[in-house]
Formats: structure tokens, sequence, C-alpha cells
């Protein structure tokens, strides 16, 4: 076999070596881990295109493990969906690996930081596993392997109250993760597969099985609360408001996305858009409660002083549109739905960033503190506006295009009446995220702030006062800003997110 | 610690035996009832059994935190190099049959038993130090 051919496995041994090797490295040096997890996120990053490469040329790749054949064996599959959210996913990992290293130094112990390390190469192995298996109890197990690793590196957080936020998730978590193992169970019960594939031939003729269908209610209720759909949400905001600031960037950005592209399976492959349909009327139920979550996510937000938990709620809205998407089972909706997979995963993961420098640098997370950051921090307030600006969905941003097609395929559904919700909810976010543009731009610092003295040059403010410089260093500011620009630059060239997104859709939609 | 020394000699008389089992188990493993697992699960029992009767501080001087950790993550480096000698043999990963030995039966005993070796360490290992964690937190 080429090397070609060994790239789906490639992408989970690579980082599961790193994983186990960096706590080696510590040893020798501990600098070393930071250099380690950027080259391995990189090779990572390079795998994951030339895997989409390979998937626009021959279609649905599939890789045996151990060489057994696939519906006894254990199969990855790449498709355009799942090469898609490893794209994705991989990308935001590398970002996050180059922006982590002072971010890191700075809240979390020495010695701790190679074991850091270690557990986000490990989690990066999880996001990797859950996407390309093809096998559903194979997705479990590393559905697991990412939570766990996320349990960790929230409770690595700088607060002690990290430790009760991680313990939360780890016991809703893990019963999400019950419910998925059940649901599994049930389907291995009435049909003797695991596969995925398989499933989706076997399962149409059992549509009417008690089992399959109390298999279908596990699996959704699971995810849900995997995927913090609204009244399932109660575990997020505080596990990313006392997380590490990289820890927030990076979950928020793919975490929850990955936990969206089960659900596209469990909803598309397993079951059917038949089944989502006319046999039970889930669609119906996801798509009330998607609009609360994108409601009530955003009324939330408006209510929040701490900056990480108003970009948490935000979330919690962003979530309810994926899953709108997903729920209205047309080709432009479900478009829309993955494409905000990977423009949700660009917007909150700059804004999550933005957010990591200051606390850096002043240690404020409270809105009120952010008073007159623009003149202190320019590069990184402007990446904050760019990121602001797509949350709201402003035109030749990436949150206009998600949104547009959303709205089209709620429209070509004959539900209308989910257009304005889609409004309010912008109308909503303009509110909350202009309370925080409108502190940094138009207000006077009233707080002195402790200013270090090797990157920090003094200069005149335009009306007299002295202003000194905050900005961040090189390593923080480069991903921040590269991925606000993209939102920018995918917001206008967007044909091509696009293009392989409604492949994905029309591969979900069954039509290949 | 001399009211217990009808416990310490018991004991110092069963560790053997419970260990020499968890490699009888680990090494049936693909034959019989057994596997990696569950060896790793009766070797760390003896130990544990160890930490019973002798008190955590002993059991500590013996078992370092440090090659706990090691030895953790050297199990599953085992499992993972396995996989990736089989695909530098020419096979899929886990392929055990690609890898270069006189017949097939020979390969798969072998791959296998690479695999099960490295369950059989990180679960020993994994138990300790799970245990060790929960019976005392007062040393870091």
């Amino acid at each position: 076999m080429t090397l070609t051919e060994h790239l789906p496995i490639l992408i989970i041994i690579v980082p599961l070596f790193a994983a186990i090797l960096m706590p080696l490295t510590g040893v020798v040096n501990r600098s070393l881990c930071w250099y380690f997890t950027v080259l391995v996120t990189f090779v990572v990053f390079l795998i994951a295109i030339s895997l989409v490469c390979n998937v626009m040329e021959v279609g649905r790749i599939s890789y045996r493990l151990g060489g057994w054949e696939p519906p006894w064996g254990i199969e990855y599959v790449v498709d355009s969906l799942s090469v898609f959210v490893l794209l994705v996913v991989s990308f935001i990992a590398f970002a996050v690996a180059v922006y982590a290293r002072r971010s890191v130094e700075a809240e979390i112990p020495a010695g701790k930081v190679p074991l850091f390390y270690s557990v986000y190469m490990l989690f990066i192995t999880g996001l990797m596993g859950v996407t390309i298996t093809g096998d559903i109890f194979n997705l479990y197990v590393f559905l697991e392997i990412t939570s766990l690793s996320i349990y960790t590196l929230i409770a690595m957080g700088p607060n002690r109250r990290a430790l009760i936020a991680s313990f939360n998730y780890l016991i809703l978590g893990t019963i999400a993760g019950t419910f998925v193992l059940i649901g599994v169970g049930y389907l291995y019960m009435v049909t003797g597969t695991l596969n995925i594939a398989d499933l989706g031939v076997l399962l149409p003729k059992l549509y009417g099985s008690s089992a399959v269908l109390t298999a279908f209610a596990f699996f959704t209720v699971g995810l849900s609360l995997k995927l913090a759909l609204f009244p399932l949400h109660i575990w997020l905001p505080n596990a990313y408001s006392y997380a590490p600031s990289v820890v927030s960037a990076v979950v928020a950005a793919t975490a929850t996305k990955v936990g969206a592209y089960v659900l596209l399976r469990i909803l598309f492959t397993v079951f059917s858009v038949d089944f989502d349909l006319s046999v039970v009327p889930v669609t119906y139920i996801l798509i009330f409660f998607a609009s609360l979550a994108i409601i009530m996510g955003s009324v939330l937000a408006l209510s929040q002083t701490n900056i990480k938990r108003m970009l948490a709620y935000s979330s919690i809205g962003q979530v309810g549109y994926i899953v709108l998407g997903a729920a209205l089972t047309n080709e432009l909706a479900l478009t829309g739905s993955i494409i905000h997979i990977f423009n949700h995963a660009l917007m909150k993961g700059s804004l999550f960033l933005v957010v990591g420098i200051v606390v850096y640098k002043t240690g404020v997370t409270d809105i009120s503190e952010f008073k007159g950051l623009g003149r202190k921090m320019p590069i990184t307030m402007a990446a904050f506006t760019l990121g602001a600006l797509s949350m709201i969905g402003a035109p030749l941003t990436v949150g206009f295009v998600s949104k547009w097609y959303l709205a089209l395929g709620a429209i070509d559904a004959g539900m209308w009446f989910l257009v304005p919700v889609i409004l309010i909810s912008s109308i909503l976010t303009a509110v909350y995220f202009w309370r925080v543009v409108e502190k940094i731009y138009f207000y006077k610092p009233d707080t002195v702030y402790e200013v270090e003295p090797v990157d920090s040059g003094f200069e005149p403010g335009t009306d007299g006062c002295i202003v000194s410089r905050l900005e961040a260093p090189v390593t923080m500011l480069v991903p921040t800003v590269v991925l606000s620009i993209l939102c920018i630059v995918f917001g206008i060239a967007a044909t091509l997110p696009v293009e392989i997104a409604s492949r994905a859709a029309r591969l979900l939609l069954g039509g290949g | 610690m001399n009211e217990h020394v009808i416990v310490q000699t018991i004991s110092k008389i069963l560790i053997p035996f419970i260990q020499l089992y968890a490699l009888y188990v680990l090494a049936h493993g693909e034959l019989g009832p057994g596997g990696g697992f569950q060896a790793g699960a009766i070797f760390g029992a003896s130990i544990i059994l160890y930490v019973l009767a002798f008190g955590l501080k002993a059991a500590k001087l013996r078992y370092k935190t440090k090659v706990l950790q090691l030895l953790t993550s050297t199990g599953v480096f085992i499992y993972a190099s396995v996989g990736v000698l089989c695909m530098l043999a020419g096979g899929a990963y886990l392929q055990y049959s690609a890898l270069p030995l006189p017949t097939q039966k020979l390969a798969y005993a072998i791959g296998i038993y690479g695999i099960e070796i490295g369950v059989f360490i990180t679960v020993t290992s994994v138990l300790v130090t799970i245990f060790f964690e929960t019976a005392g937190y007062e040393d870091d």
C-alpha cells in the first residue's frame, strides 16, 4: 500500500503518537513541547488537505483496519462530509496550537505544560477519529476519548471553579455518552452489525421495531446533550468560562461541531431522511428546540457581564442554527447547516482567541472593563470586531453566507416563520456584541493595567492622554488575525466551502 | 504494623502466584477466555493487595508514580507501534498477516501478543495509578 492509501489512518496515528511522546519531550526540554505540538498539528492539517484533494477526485475513500472486509471489520470512511469536518477541525487545531504557547505559559503551571499538550493531542486524536470512522461503536469510543480529554483540559483552568465546571460536564457528558452507547447497543441487537453504511442498508426494513425507535430516541437525546442543544445546555457556560483560554477557543470551535457532525450522520446516514420525516416527527421536535436555542441563546447572551460567558451563550444559539439546518432536511438548509460548522468554527475561534489575548495582557474578563481597549490593542480589537460582524451575519462575512442558506432553506421547506427567528436572533446578536464594541471604541480607559516592560511602548493618544500599547505577542496575534480575516475571505469567496458543503448535503440526502 | 503479621505473610505468599496467574491469562488470551485487559486487572489487583497489607507508603516506594506514568504510555505505544509495523510491512494498520514471519498463523499470534502486552501494561499501571490517587491525595 502506498502512503496516500494510508492517509485515513495516519490522521489518527500521528496525533496519538504525539500524545504518547509528549511527556517524554517534556522531560527532555519543556519548551520543545510547543514546537512539537505545532509540528504535529501542521502535519495533521496537511494530511487533511491531501484527503480533501483525494476525495474531490475519486469520491468515497474506505480504509480497512487490519485488512478485514467492511461489514465485519472496522472501516474508516472519508467522504465529502467527513473530509470537510476533518479540514475544519485540523485547521482550527493548528491555529490554536500556534497561539497556545504564551497563553498556556501564563495560565498553566509549568510542570503541567507537557501533560497539557499531551491531552491536547489526545483531544485532536478523538475528534479526528469521530469524524473519520465508519463504525458506530468505534465512533462511541472516539467520542469518549474526546470528552475525557475535554474534561481534563477544562479542569486545568486557572480558577478553582474550573474543577466544578469540569466535574458537572463530566457527569452530563457521561450520561450523554451512555445514551449513545445504549443506542448503539439497541441497533446492534436488532441488526447484528456496527458498520454505519451497513446499518443504513439493514435498518429500513426494521423501522417499525420499537427497539429501533428506542435507539433513535437515545441517540437524539444523547447527542443533543453532547452538543448543548438549548434545554440541555447547562454544562456549557461554566465549562467554557472557567477553562484555560486556549481550551475555550478550541473546544468552542471544534468539539460541538463534531457533535453536530455525529448528529448529521445518525439522522441521515444511519437512519434515512424518510425515517426522520415519516416514521417519527423528529424534525419538528428538532426545529422547535433549535428555534428555541437560537432565540434563548441570544437572549441569555444579552444578560451576561462576563465576556467568556457571553460567547458561551452565543455558542448555544449558534448550535441552534446548525441543528435547524439539519432538521429542515432540504438541500439548501443542510448546506447552510454544514457550512455553518465551518463558519462558526472560524468566527467563534477568532473571538475566543481575542478574549484569550485580553486575558493574557490585562486579566479582565468583565465586559465593563473593556473600555478603551480599542486604542491599546488596535489589531486585536479589529479582529474582535470582524468576528462580531460575522456573528451578526453582516453581508460579506461568513455569518451572512450560512444565515442566507438557512433562510433560503426555511422558505424552501415552506416554513417561512423561521425567517423572523433568524432575523430576530441576528438583531439580538447585534445588540449584545454592540455593547462590547461600544466599550472597546467609544469609552476612555479608566483602569491602569499592569504593563509588561518588554513590549510596550508609550505613545500619545488622540486626545492628549497617554495610551500604553498592549498588543499581544506575534504567536498569539497571527492566528487570531488569520482566523478573523478568513471570516471575510470566505464571506466573499464563499463558493469553495459552499461547493463542498452542498456536495456533502446531497450525499446526506441520498443523491450522492 | 505488627498486628498485621498474618495478612502480610499471606499476601507475600499469594502475590507471586496472582501475578503468575495474570501472566498465564495474558498468554492464553487469544486462545481461551482472557487477554490483556483481564490480565492487567489481575496484575493490578495483586499490587492493590500489597497496598492493603503493607500500606500506601511502602507501596509507593516500590511503585513510583513516575514509573507508572511511563508504563501507562508505554503500553499504548506498544499497541500503536504494532499497528505501524504492519503498515511498514506493506499491509493495512494492524494487518498482522503482513508481518514478515514464516507462516500466517505465527504472524497473527505474534501480532495479537504484541497488542495484548501493550493493553496489559497500560491496564495494570492505570489501575494502580487510580488506586494510588484515590487512596491518598497528599502526595503529588
